[in-house]
């Protein structure tokens, strides 16, 4: 029999090097999350998971389950700072919902419609993002971008190709390519690669393949991301 | 020829020296950068070229880094790049008129670059100098007491592109200012003494040596200098009997990069104690059984490199470094110095140490930490500049010693950088418990109204609590003693805190990314009389989002300056509160300021004011 921690009153089993949040997906639990991806090493800066463990906050995408740790999650106070979080995120980037190919798809909007979020509440700063066309088939548009480093991991970790990278610091990180020119075309950057199929919003996209799904009937019109990512990454 | 016009080849000779010099590893990319900025003025694309190559990094990775550290530039900023310090103590002695003198001399805007390539002038964090200030950095060397005669100097030695090493070299000097000497800063330790009274303790058996010398540092109670107050014996314990792996081994780290704004006391060791320091961590070293240790010098200090290299040298030579140290087999330890770029949140443990291995400094998740799994992986202790000193002179005396002074829970003495409104700013030493009171009397402090204890991300006291003790149980503190007379507005001073997190964020989490902007926008509207009672319930909503769900402690402590100064000079804040009811944010006379700057208009009819407030104009 394996050893059990406790999430808001249940018993959830965890395997040894189990993170809180790992072991929860197995269970059938979800926990709000958007830079945290099952294929790759946690990386623990959008904070959305984060849940109180003995009494403490912690990002439940990097903390080892252990035994007997009492674990709350959905909480009331919790959800309203995960809400503040995303609407932090709402106002940091240009999100325009209605005229974004990843309406339906994206999971940041999945995740203000599943935590609630009835406004933006803060003040926009409507940063300037130009958005990269130069490749071929795919377009950059960093409006949207959210630092989770999804590409960054996936192209590093599963393409070998460091197509993308954060640099900046503060209120001013940003996404980069890997050229000189700083132009996506002068990667090597392809539809196949892993970093292609990762981002949670809409900053990298499929070209010419615009609203092929209609809106309405897209993954989160359908289910709410809770039940979708719990089916996906338990 | 302009240096910005550098040929692709001469900047490909730079990188080669320079990642020749070091060995070609990508972990000394922070040191490479730094070096190559030095020799080129800027970070030329060409340079991120050769680098890709000679070292066999992606260029992301050499762009995400140098991008990350606020003095490295990826664009030109002129052969003179000079950065006033910002620190409230530096705006108090009138820090932004200067820089506006200088400005206008050299006809160039603040944050931009001169037409003809040769200068840029801006501000930065504090630059540890708040008890001579104002003042700034040139190409990262420091200068002091700036006057309106030393900038309009300092504009004609650029206008007439003087070499830096030609400049005057009194702009440069820098002062310790000891007002008051205890144990460390009244140290007159021989280099070596400490060393051979710990050998003494077991004179043939290295190992048992090294217990012995562990039992005295926890018997001195000696506790961390860099504020958190971790007990250093159960630091060295935990990395002593962490695991090594095959090829692993353990690392002592020094943490010189002194952020905080309102410190120096580190700058004044490192200048005239340097062996107290460096002798402290050999001591580490032996008790660790480390062979190599880092200084990780901020930055700002870049003038006292020279200086402390000499000093390693001095001690190699002398046998207190190197190999077989006081000519003992196997007892090998070495020390280098990695300069920081100017990012405060390198002060946190593990984002030096990411630093350290040439990487953007952000905070790594811990659990683990870096005693079991620090620099490359390997146990590591990071200690404070002020405990490696203490440690030495506990190796020389003995733990009980040092136990006896100072109080219950703070052994030994603390060092404190006052500044601000003081007769004698400076360094001030005591055994802990002192009082904040003593502390006013010794330093000349009169009509105060508040203290900021240990920096922004400290504690603001009033009067009434000026009988508080300096020392973990009551008042702990990095060191920093910022003084504020009655003429003070600490809503301004606030302001220059949140001003500062937010620059310094390191943008990793989203609660201090977008929440440390979030605050600065607000005090800003508080500033421009447009704040109303919400704004009081969004700061303090903000303040517990990142209290809770920040990565570090950078996010965790953004708002104290905030919620400390509402809690007790709240009228410095209602001051500002014209509009008790709700109040637009958006200001049609301040939107305008583009178009006045434009067309270069400050005439009334350029100006919106609006008749039912009679707003002071802002611009």
């Amino acid at each position: 029999m394996s050893a059990t921690f406790t999430l808001d009153g249940k018993a959830i089993p965890y395997e040894e090097g189990d993170t809180i949040h790992q072991a929860a997906s197995k269970a059938g639990v979800f926990i709000p999350h958007l830079c945290y991806h099952p294929d790759f090493k946690p990386h623990g800066s959008c904070k959305l998971c984060t849940v109180k463990v003995n009494g403490r906050q912690t990002a439940s995408c990097t903390m080892r389950a252990a035994a007997g740790m009492q674990v709350e999650s959905e909480t009331e106070e919790l959800n309203a700072e995960r809400r503040a979080l995303t609407q932090m995120l709402f106002v940091e980037g240009n999100h325009f919902c209605p005229s974004c190919e990843k309406s339906g798809d994206c999971k940041l909007q999945a995740t203000a419609y599943h935590l609630g979020m009835m406004s933006p509440h803060f003040d926009h700063f409507f940063p300037d993002r130009p958005v990269d066309a130069s490749h071929s088939e795919v377009l950059l548009d960093f409006n949207r971008c959210i630092l989770c480093s999804l590409c960054v991991r996936a192209s590093r970790d599963v393409d070998g190709k460091n197509v993308f990278a954060l640099s900046g610091r503060g209120i001013k990180t940003h996404l980069i390519v890997n050229a000189k020119s700083g132009r996506l075309a002068d990667t090597d950057f392809t539809l196949a690669d892993k970093a292609a199929q990762v981002c949670p919003v809409g900053v990298i996209l499929k070209k010419r393949r615009g609203f092929s799904v209609p809106i309405g009937e897209r993954t989160f019109d359908k289910a709410p991301i809770g039940d979708v990512l719990v089916k996906e990454e338990g | 020829m302009a240096v910005t016009e550098l040929h692709g080849e001469a900047v490909a000779g730079i990188v080669d020296r320079v990642a020749q010099h070091y060995g070609r590893d990508p972990t000394y990319l922070v040191q490479i950068l730094r070096e190559v900025q030095e020799a080129c003025d800027w970070i030329p694309p060409e340079a991120v070229d050769r680098l890709e190559t000679v070292l066999r990094v992606p260029r992301t990775k050499i762009e995400g880094v140098a991008g990350f550290y606020y003095f490295f530039y990826t664009r030109p900023r002129g052969r003179y790049r000079i950065l006033f310090s910002d620190n409230i103590t530096d705006r108090m002695l009138g820090n932004i008129p200067l820089m506006e003198r200088l400005c206008q001399a050299l006809w160039i805007e603040p944050g931009k670059v001169s037409e003809d390539g040769l200068v840029s002038v801006d501000k930065t964090s504090c630059t540890g100098m708040c008890d001579q200030g104002p003042a700034l950095l040139v190409n990262n060397l420091a200068i002091t007491r700036l006057s309106e005669a030393r900038v309009d100097a300092i504009a004609d030695l650029v206008r007439n592109a003087v070499p830096l090493a030609d400049w005057p070299a009194e702009f440069f000097a820098v002062a310790d200012n000891v007002r008051r000497a205890d144990l460390l800063l009244g140290s007159s330790l021989a280099p070596g003494e400490a060393l051979k009274a710990m050998v003494a303790r077991a004179p043939d058996r290295n190992e048992e040596g090294a217990v012995a010398m562990l039992n005295e540092i926890r018997c001195s109670n000696l506790r961390g200098r860099g504020g958190a107050g971790f007990t250093t014996a159960l630091k060295w314990e935990a990395c002593r009997n962490a695991p090594l792996q095959p090829g692993q081994q353990r690392f002592v780290v020094c943490n010189a990069d002194e952020g905080e704004p309102g410190t120096f006391k580190d700058r004044v060791l490192l200048t005239s104690h340097a062996d107290l320091v460096f002798e402290g961590m050999t001591v580490a070293a032996y008790v660790l059984g480390a062979r190599r240790g880092f200084l990780y010098l901020r930055g700002e200090y870049r003038y006292l490199l020279d200086p402390l290299n000499a000093v390693l040298q001095r001690r190699r030579s002398a046998g207190l470094l190197g190999a077989n140290i006081l000519g003992i087999p196997g007892a090998d330890f070495d020390i280098e110095i990695h300069l920081g770029a100017g990012a405060y949140v390198c002060g946190e443990e593990s984002a030096l140490i990411e630093s350290l291995e040439g990487k953007r400094g952000t905070p790594r998740n811990r659990p683990p930490f870096p005693v079991t799994n620090g620099y490359l992986d390997q146990p590591t202790v990071v200690n404070n500049v002020e405990t490696y000193a203490a440690a030495a002179l506990i190796a020389l005396n003995g733990g009980e010693w040092y136990a006896g002074i100072g109080t219950r829970q703070s052994a030994g003495t603390k060092i404190l950088s006052v500044s601000g409104d003081c007769a004698q700013p400076g360094l001030y030493e005591y055994p802990f418990g002192v009082t904040v009171r003593q502390v006013l009397e010794d330093c000349g402090g009169k009509d105060v109204q508040a203290v900021q204890i240990s920096g922004p991300s400290g504690i603001c006291i009033s009067p009434d609590e000026f009988d508080r003790r300096i020392g973990f149980e009551d008042l702990p503190t990095a060191g920093a003693f910022m003084v504020f007379n009655h003429s003070r507005d600490m809503f301004e001073v606030a302001r220059n805190f949140v001003h500062f997190f937010q620059h310094e964020s390191c943008g990793f989490c989203t609660p201090c990314r977008v929440g440390t902007s979030l605050l600065k926008n607000l005090m800003d509207k508080l500033h421009n009389g447009h704040g109303s009672p919400y704004d009081f319930t969004e700061i303090e909503k903000l303040n517990q989002l990142l209290l809770s769900m920040s990565h570090c402690g950078l996010g965790h402590t953004a708002c104290n300056p905030v919620l400390d100064t509402i809690a007790k000079f709240r009228p410095a804040y209602e001051r500002r509160l014209e509009h008790t009811d709700f109040t637009p944010a958006f200001d049609l006379d301040r939107a305008l300021a583009a178009a006045r700057q434009m067309t270069g208009r400050d005439d009334p009819g350029a100006h919106i004011v609006p008749e039912e407030f009679g707003e002071e104009k802002t611009s």
